[in-house]
């Protein structure tokens, strides 16, 4: 089965396991009418164009990824998707990341936090949808908006509390800030202002994935990376050059689109010539799945799908989160342009409340339990900020340091010789 | 502040390196010749067959036998996995290489020329450079970028540019050119086993130039000193400093001028990043007179800076203006006679010598 006629093979039906159980936006009939939804200021340019193509986007016309999943599809019965354990920690990741957030708005007001912030309100589902399902050795590469995607791949509140403080108890020494999280010990490879930067990033971290596999020969090395990136970054080069080396290569990688429909204030729809992004993977002869976003159960089950087929060595896919942010696109953006009525619409779809209304309904959880995870999150948080600001400031001999991994930085090592004298840097068996 | 603290270290590490006299020099009298072509090819066969995580990553390195045939014979020996031909994809490509450097592997990405690095520079800067730092020396970039630097002949304004000043000028970056075959092995070698990113800019008109190598030059743990330059040919009356190809006509200029009863001591700088400033501190301080040369755009060059330190370190010790050599100010041109007029020639390296000499010029 090759890639390529399987992406082709276009379902109209919403991409649901569980359609009974899941607040379902796919229904295209139950849908509100799109045109004055979603657009903002761009509703007149909405109307006057082919209403065909909204329906389009909004009916959820989706490609399947491969025969397994639409077994899966056919085979399911209503059961539930999830154990109480599973919900449990998803609700508490994504109340972690909200909460997170919030205090993030709170710390930058009383100027604490500096610079640029973006939060990821409203976004939580995709994080907490992927990033649960990886384990510590698989990578994760993000965007400024990396609050959470560090949360959710384990870097410890604290730490990242304290870099946004700027202090030297960061994850970075409060070298990094808010836009540039790394962490070798949970593979957070970043963290990247520029758009679109992380994507070939993310691709070297599959290649070597796969270079540690096949050439290395270390045994059963199967990480896969993930990608996160915005709709904006679709439409820059190096995306279409790494889904084209991705699945040239066939690495183990996903290309994970959170299409919060606005880059700063330009609208997706505005920028892009064809706002599918789902379709480009095909193009590139990997699968290119669309999902909803704000609803953490389908995006894991996506997640899954897409995952295991990078372990497996299938290559890479591209899947479409269709999201929102409910904030603006930073703390300094006044977010004057969106149309209050998405925004709305939006805040109705919120990720955790839909989460909730799943475990309480289906008997998984009680009120009780998820309140006790509201308040033990409130606490790690209070604790996260007490702790960044008792933290100290780097001091000043900082500054120079860590310019090279080479102490000196003159090929001079720890012990004061220059490193191409030392015998043990120039060994090697060399047969020419 | 951080000046006090430059010249405080400059003080010591005048004291600490003695006046370097190239250990090998000693050994130039072996017969062994050898091109930069094949001095590149061996390290980097070297390099990959010691350490099976050093792979190379480029436009028609493979089947092509790369671009100026520097890296011949690779693909047959270590594989279509080690020796990668990209697509036509700079920023994509070098991406890839420095996000899997991140993982530890070794990376040697080649532009075919520097000119085309511009489309990675964000990498290269950004996500190489850049990255030790911020994440407080958790990520290490072990990564090289090389390629042909500079002017080629006749090959237009767009593929004749030399870069070594904009990489020279960003923290995080190792930034090396060699000028001789020895240069060439040691310096590849160095620049593959160094954890740091190292932009290795090559010549393509020196690829085919052969060089004196000693048998140690031919060792295959041979490595030079990222950092260190080294005194070509030594003088009192006047220092010329250049890299790359200007090295070479520096040299020459050197043997006119000891006709006129001028030695000059000639200096390949080798490390453009970090610059040996202590070495050509010395070196002024011995002779009081400085030439600078380099083939690039005289506006915040690597003259420049030498100028700056030099002035900052050893104003006193000057009896003459720093005289600095660089191409013409104007994008390369396309006609022969007038692209020999864009770039600094042996006589021009005469005349600002005997200018410092204070000589009458003819």
């Amino acid at each position: 089965m090759n890639s390529a006629s399987c992406a082709a093979k276009i379902s109209t039906q919403p991409f649901s396991l569980n359609p009974t159980s899941l607040t379902s936006h796919d229904n295209p009939l139950v849908f509100p009418k799109p045109t004055s939804l979603f657009l903002g200021s761009t509703r007149k340019l909405r109307l006057s164009s082919s209403s065909k193509l909204n329906l389009h986007r909004r009916s959820g016309t989706v490609v399947a990824v491969s025969d397994v999943v639409k077994q899966k599809k056919s085979k399911s019965t209503p059961s539930l998707l999830i154990t109480k354990e599973e919900g449990l920690e998803l609700y508490e990741d994504m109340i972690l990341g909200r909460a997170f957030e919030d205090m993030c708005a709170q710390m930058y007001y009383r100027g604490k936090m500096f610079g640029f912030v973006h939060l990821y309100n409203g976004q939580e589902a995709v994080s907490t949808g992927f990033i649960k399902l990886l384990k510590q050795q698989d990578s994760v590469v993000s965007t400024y908006r990396d609050h959470v995607h560090a949360l959710s791949k384990g870097v410890p509140a604290r730490a990242v509390m304290s870099e946004l403080f700027g202090k030297t108890t960061g994850c970075c020494r409060g070298q990094g800030g808010s836009m540039h999280m790394f962490s070798r010990e949970h593979n957070l490879l970043g963290g990247f202002a520029f758009i679109g930067e992380g994507i070939p990033v993310a691709t070297g971290a599959a290649f070597t994935s796969k270079y540690k596999r096949e050439i290395l020969k270390e045994a059963d090395c199967d990480h896969v990376t993930l990608a996160f990136f915005g709709d904006g970054t679709c439409n820059n080069g190096q995306f279409f050059e790494c889904l084209n080396m991705a699945a040239l290569w066939k690495l183990p990688i996903v290309f994970v689109v959170e299409n919060n429909l606005w880059a700063i204030g330009m609208s997706h729809l505005r920028a892009t010539s064809d706002p599918q992004i789902y379709k480009k993977g095909p193009a590139f002869g990997m699968p290119g799945i669309h999902v909803d976003g704000m609803d953490v159960l389908k995006v894991r089950e996506v997640a899954k799908e897409a995952i295991g087929r990078a372990r497996r060595g299938e290559g890479p896919t591209l899947v479409e989160c269709e999201t929102y942010r409910f904030r603006g696109h930073s703390l300094a953006d006044p977010d004057e342009l969106r149309d209050p009525a998405e925004k709305a619409y939006y805040a109705a779809r919120d990720p955790i409340t839909a989460l909730k209304k799943y475990l309480i309904e289906n008997s998984l959880a009680s009120e009780a339990d998820l309140k006790a995870i509201d308040k033990k999150i409130d606490e790690v948080v209070e604790d996260a900020v007490d702790f960044a600001d008792e933290s100290p400031v780097p001091s000043r001999s900082q500054l120079l340091e860590n310019v090279f991994a080479d102490p000196k930085g003159f090929g001079i090592g720890p012990d004061g010789r220059y490193r191409c004298e030392d015998p043990k840097f120039t060994e090697g068996t060399a047969h020419v | 502040m951080l000046g006090i603290v430059r010249q405080k270290m400059l003080e010591q590490s005048l004291k600490k390196i003695p006046p370097a006299v190239s250990v090998l020099r000693s050994y130039s009298s072996a017969a062994k010749q050898m091109t930069i072509r094949d001095a590149l090819n061996s390290a980097l066969d070297e390099e990959m067959s010691a350490d099976s995580k050093v792979f190379l990553m480029g436009e028609e390195v493979g089947e092509y036998q790369g671009a100026y045939k520097i890296t011949k014979g690779l693909l047959d020996k270590y594989g279509p996995e080690r020796v990668l031909d990209t697509p036509i994809t700079e920023a994509g490509f070098t991406g890839v290489a420095v996000g899997a450097a991140y993982y530890g592997v070794k990376p040697v990405v080649e532009f075919m020329t520097f000119n085309f690095s511009m489309q990675a520079i964000d990498h290269i800067i950004n996500s190489a450079a850049k990255t030790n730092y911020m994440s407080s020396g958790q990520i290490s970039v072990p990564i090289v970028f090389r390629g042909p630097n500079g002017a080629a002949a006749g090959v237009g304004a767009q593929h004749s540019q030399c870069y070594a000043a904009w990489y020279a000028s960003c923290p995080g970056l190792k930034v090396l050119a060699p000028y001789s075959s020895e240069d060439a092995r040691g310096l590849l070698k160095a620049a593959i086993r160094d954890p740091d990113p190292v932009v290795f800019l090559e010549n393509e008109l020196l690829y085919g130039e052969s060089f004196p190598v000693s048998d140690e030059v031919l060792d295959s743990s041979f490595c030079l000193p990222i950092g260190k330059a080294k005194i070509e040919r030594k003088g009192k009356d006047v220092t010329i400093a250049a890299y790359s190809k200007m090295v070479g006509y520096a040299l020459k200029a050197a043997e006119t001028l000891e006709k006129d009863g001028i030695d000059a001591e000639v200096i390949n700088l080798r490390s453009i990043r970090p610059l040996d400033r202590s070495m050509i501190n010395a070196s002024v301080r011995k002779t009081n007179r400085l030439v600078t040369v380099e083939e690039a755009f005289p506006q915040h060059g690597v003259g420049a800076e030498i100028c700056a330190s030099i002035v900052e370190e050893s104003f006193a010790y000057l009896d003459a203006p720093v005289e600095r050599i660089a191409g013409a100010d104007v994008p390369m041109p396309y006609a022969a006679n007038l692209e020999r007029m864009a770039v600094p020639q042996v006589e021009d390296i005469v005349r600002a010598a005997k200018r410092t000499c204070y000589r009458s010029v003819s």
